[in-house]
Order: C-alpha cells, then structure tokens, then sequence
C-alpha cells in the first residue's frame, strides 16, 4: 500500500524490513522522530529500543547487539556522530556491522540544528582514526531512504562494516508517498555464520574468502574480540604479517568490490555536453534546473550517486568521458568537489555549493551551468 | 498539472494536520506529493507553514517556491506569504483575523474560524473547514478523497464534528465560488 511518510520514517520502516531488530540512541535534531518511529515500531516486531545516555554509549550499545546475532542501528546527526567516531573505529577493526543513519544539519559544532547541510560526507570517509573502509548511501528521496536502507543493513552484513545513511534536514521531513514492498519482494542479506562446530571457529579466519563468517555471542561459540590487532583468533598480536594481512584484508573486502556495491542514476546524460554531479536533496534542485536547461536547448544531464563511499570512480570517468565540463553541486563548502577533480583530473570540473542552511534553488544552478557555457 | 500549496497561520490551528490530510487526499487521487513544513522552535503562537505540491509529474525541487493556493489564518501569515505567490493565485484568508488585504488579488475572505465555532462549537476544527473551502474552491483534490484521508488521520471519536466542519467548508467554498 502507498504511504505518506517521512525521509525519517521510512528510515526506520526500511531498517525494521531490513530485519533491524535494535535500536540504541540519543536524540539529536533532525533524526529525533527517526529514534521516536523506532521505539514505536521495534516493540511490535518482537525488537528492543534504548535511549542510551550519549551517541558513544549508543554507538556501542548497537555493536554489542550486533555481535549477540541481531541487526542494530543508530541514527544521529552531526554532533554526535562526531562521538561515535571512535567505536566506527572499533566497528570496523573487530568488523562487526551497523547501521548508522546520520541526519546532517549545518556544521560546525551544533552549527544549525534545524537546517540541512552535506557537511559530513568526508567524516563519512575519514572520521575515525586508522585506515578503514566503510559504506555510505545518499537517499535523495524519502522512497529512496526506504530502499537505500535495506542496502545499507545488507552491505554491513555481508561485508562486516560499518554502513552509514548520510541524509539530511530536507529529506528528513520531507512527506512523500512510498509503497512498502511486501516482505519477500525485495533482497535481504544476512551475515554469514559459522559452518564449522565451536571448537574449530577463527572469527578472523580469512581462508575461505575475505570476510570471515560471524558467530552470535550466546550461540555456543567462544572467542575473543578486540580493537588491538589480532591474529585469526581474535587475541592481539604485533606479529606485522599477521598485521598487514588483517589490515589489508579490511580495506580489500570493500575496495576489490567496489563496482557491486556502489549504485548510481543517470538523468539525461547520454548528450549531454555537461554532467552536473550532485547527490541528495540538492540533486532535486539540480534535476528541475536541468528540466529547465533542457526547454532552452542546453545538452545537460545530471550524475548521482546513491552509494558515495566507496566512490563509484570508474563509473563516473565513464559517464564524463567526452563531456566539456562537469559541474559539482553540493551543500558545504567543497568536499566531494575535491574528490572529482581527483578522479576527472584531465576534465574542466566546476564546483558550487553552499552551507547556510538553504538547500541551492535551481535558478542559481541555471545560472552556473549558462556561465560554464560562456566561459 | 503542478499545483503548489501553501498553509500559514499559528502553531496550534491544525494546518500542519491539514496539510498532512491534503497530501493523502492528492495520494488518493492518484498523485504525487511533497509535504514540507516549518522545522524549528515554533509552538503554539508561532507561525506554523504547512506546504503541498500535488503534481501528476514526478516533483524534483521539494519545496514551495511560488504557491498557486494560500491559506492565511493570521495577518502575520498573510503579510509574509503574499510575497511568494504565482500571478493569478487563489488566496483564502480568515477574515476575523486578516483585515488588511490587497484588493487587487483574488482574495476570498471568509468566516473560516467562525464557522468552526458556529458548526462544531470548537475552533480547532478550523483547518477542516478551510480545506473543504479549498478543495471546493480550486478542486486540487477531490471531495471524496478529502473525506476519506481526513477520516483515515483524525483521533477516533472526533469524526462527526470534523465531517461537520468540512462539509461546512464545502458549502461556504460553493457559495464562495458562484460569488465568485
């Protein structure tokens, strides 16, 4: 059936479809009626919610969850996703997965609370110490929260890390209609387990594929786990092969996968002379200024991302090879602008972008891609 | 078809509700919606904004830029709002509380909260009164649909003072509309 929801509810709807079974947070405006759906949602389906006492409790009361066997997630927004920054550390070196939903408002600090931003999308990268490889997804609607957050739980499960959903202020509230697919009807991952009894269980055992199956704690299967770094029984060592195998192994499980788990749209942009590059609710802006550049005669098209880490690098040198100029729009002051002129390096790219709490009108992006042309 | 609609008054009059219902009557229809609203401290008092696209196109640019309809119950709202409109918009203003309008706009004053109070004997069912007004002044949703959504969103136990106050709203946008 058709709802009306919010980006926030159908979050949560698409978490508990998912089989998000826990939930542990601390409310932080804009993703305060995420936790509030949950605590009234998890209960009916047989699940527990939690107000922790801050984001770093929360962020580790979802990874104890997660090794007892049961999907978890948090949902945040800047400020405290700052604080869960050191157990995403933890998350990724003991590889465990979660789902983290941050909401971002404008930064920095407590910045704008109540306004949207794309302030976060390199903590999303490099927040936490150490080299690591996490996901993160872009809804741009609220139909698409909903979907891009069953990916995000089955990301985290087959690969073991952590996902995070970067939405924001906009596409939080924003109400539009989604249809909730039957149960069934679309894929849903869980981790792998152990085949083999207790007493022949690694948990970092790496030698029937890059992601190792993971035991439930409770499950009859005992082993140890650590943010050290650790051999194949999880117990520390310093021995720098067994170290440089593990740390390897974390950055290859996503890097050596890159083309199955990223995911993206192409509007318009087969001749197109200029791809916009834009993700989340600027993309919408960005797609009503293309519509509008288009009754003019102007050749644009718009390249979105809806999984932005890993970056979908060889799709996009495709999509841009033969264009004049790119143009990246988003909502902060250059962050994954950088990241494109990196990767289009021999191409004009052009950036515009603000961070006052106003998601960009399409006029000004109108306005920018009739500059390029000129210029 | 790209209608856009904006409703403005306090926090505490419904309109948030109201817009919430208007949606799920234009998802009824067959529709596409955007429902955005006023995200901040606003609590009773405040102004409160409660805005709907109904398109049959897929909706891009989520939020009301220049409304084709707008609902002021303050004068507050009526002075802030008018300056976001579409040439030719249809403005409906409660006319206990917004007494200074331009008289060169189409502006139907009307006796939204008064009615309420007359009808149902509660001021509250205001919003449910107003969008029967709209619905029957600009047919952006239908009336059925209207009634449905509203049925399927209200607390039970309130249904016949808010069907009351809709269709009271129904009737004073038909006599509002022959006026013309």
């Amino acid at each position: 059936m058709e709802k009306l929801l919010s980006g926030n509810e159908a979050i949560a709807e698409g978490a508990i479809y998912a089989g998000c079974r826990f939930f542990a947070g601390y409310p932080i405006t804009p993703s305060s009626d995420l936790a509030e759906r949950m605590s009234f949602r998890l209960p009916q389906v047989g699940g527990r919610f939690i107000q922790m006492e801050d984001e770093i409790a929360s962020a580790g009361a979802i990874i104890g969850a997660s090794l007892c066997g049961i999907k978890s997630m948090t949902a945040t927004s800047g400020p405290g996703f700052s604080l869960m920054q050191e157990h995403i550390s933890f998350a990724a070196m003991a590889e465990v997965p979660i789902v983290i939903a941050n909401i971002q408002r404008g930064g920095p600090s407590t910045g704008l609370p109540t306004f949207p931003s794309q302030q976060d999308m390199m903590q999303a990268r490099w927040g936490a110490h150490g080299d690591y490889e996490a996901i993160t997804l872009v809804p741009c609607s609220v139909e698409e929260c909903f979907y891009l957050t069953v990916k995000a739980f089955n990301l985290s499960e087959k690969y073991r890390v952590p996902a995070f959903i970067l939405s924001d202020e906009v596409i939080a509230h924003l109400r539009e209609k989604v249809r909730i697919p039957e149960p069934g009807e679309i894929e849903v991952i869980d981790r792998e387990k152990p085949r083999v009894p207790p007493e022949q269980y690694y948990p970092y055992d790496d030698s029937q594929g890059e992601v190792p199956p993971l035991a439930a704690f409770g499950s009859g299967y005992r082993y140890h786990v650590t943010g050290l770094a650790h051999d194949i029984t999880g117990f520390p060592t310093h021995d720098p092969e067994k170290v440089g195998r593990l740390l390897k192994r974390i950055v290859d499980k996503i890097r050596n996968h890159v083309s199955e788990i990223v995911e993206y749209e192409e509007y318009m942009v087969e001749d197109a002379d200029i791809l916009v590059f834009s993700y989340g609710c600027t993309s919408r802006a960005c797609k009503e200024a293309i519509q509008e550049l288009r009754r003019d005669g102007v050749r644009v098209g718009l390249w979105r991302p809806k999984v932005i880490w890993p970056f979908p690098e060889e799709e996009l040198k495709k999509a841009a090879s033969g264009k004049k100029a790119v143009l990246v729009v988003e909502m902060n002051y250059k962050q994954i602008g950088y990241e494109v002129e990196r990767i289009l390096c021999d191409m004009r790219v052009h950036w515009m972008g603000r961070a006052d709490g106003e998601i960009i009108p399409p006029e000004e992006i109108e306005e920018e891609v009739k500059c390029i042309l000129t210029s | 078809m790209k209608i856009e609609v904006r409703l403005v008054g306090e926090g505490g009059q419904g309109l948030i509700l109201g817009g919430l219902i208007l949606a799920e009557a234009a998802i009824r229809d067959g529709k596409n919606v955007a429902h955005t609203q006023t995200y901040g401290a606003a609590a009773r008092g405040e102004i409160s904004k409660s805005d709907v696209i109904i398109s049959d196109e897929t909706i891009y640019y989520p939020k009301v830029r220049q409304a084709d309809i707008l609902l002021a119950l303050t004068q507050e709202a009526y002075d802030r709002y008018t300056r976001y409109l579409k040439e030719g918009a249809i403005i409906v203003v409660d006319e206990f509380y917004v007494k200074r309008y331009d008289k060169d706009r189409k502006v139907y004053a009307l006796p939204l909260s008064d009615t309420a109070i007359k009808e149902t004997g509660k001021v509250i069912t205001v919003n449910m009164v107003s969008l029967g007004v709209i619905s029957e002044l600009t047919g952006v949703v239908s009336k059925e649909s209207l009634k449905e959504a509203m049925l399927a969103r209200i607390p039970k136990g309130t249904e016949e003072i808010n069907l009351k106050a809709l269709e009271a709203g129904f009737e004073m946008g038909r006599k509002a509309k022959e006026k013309g």
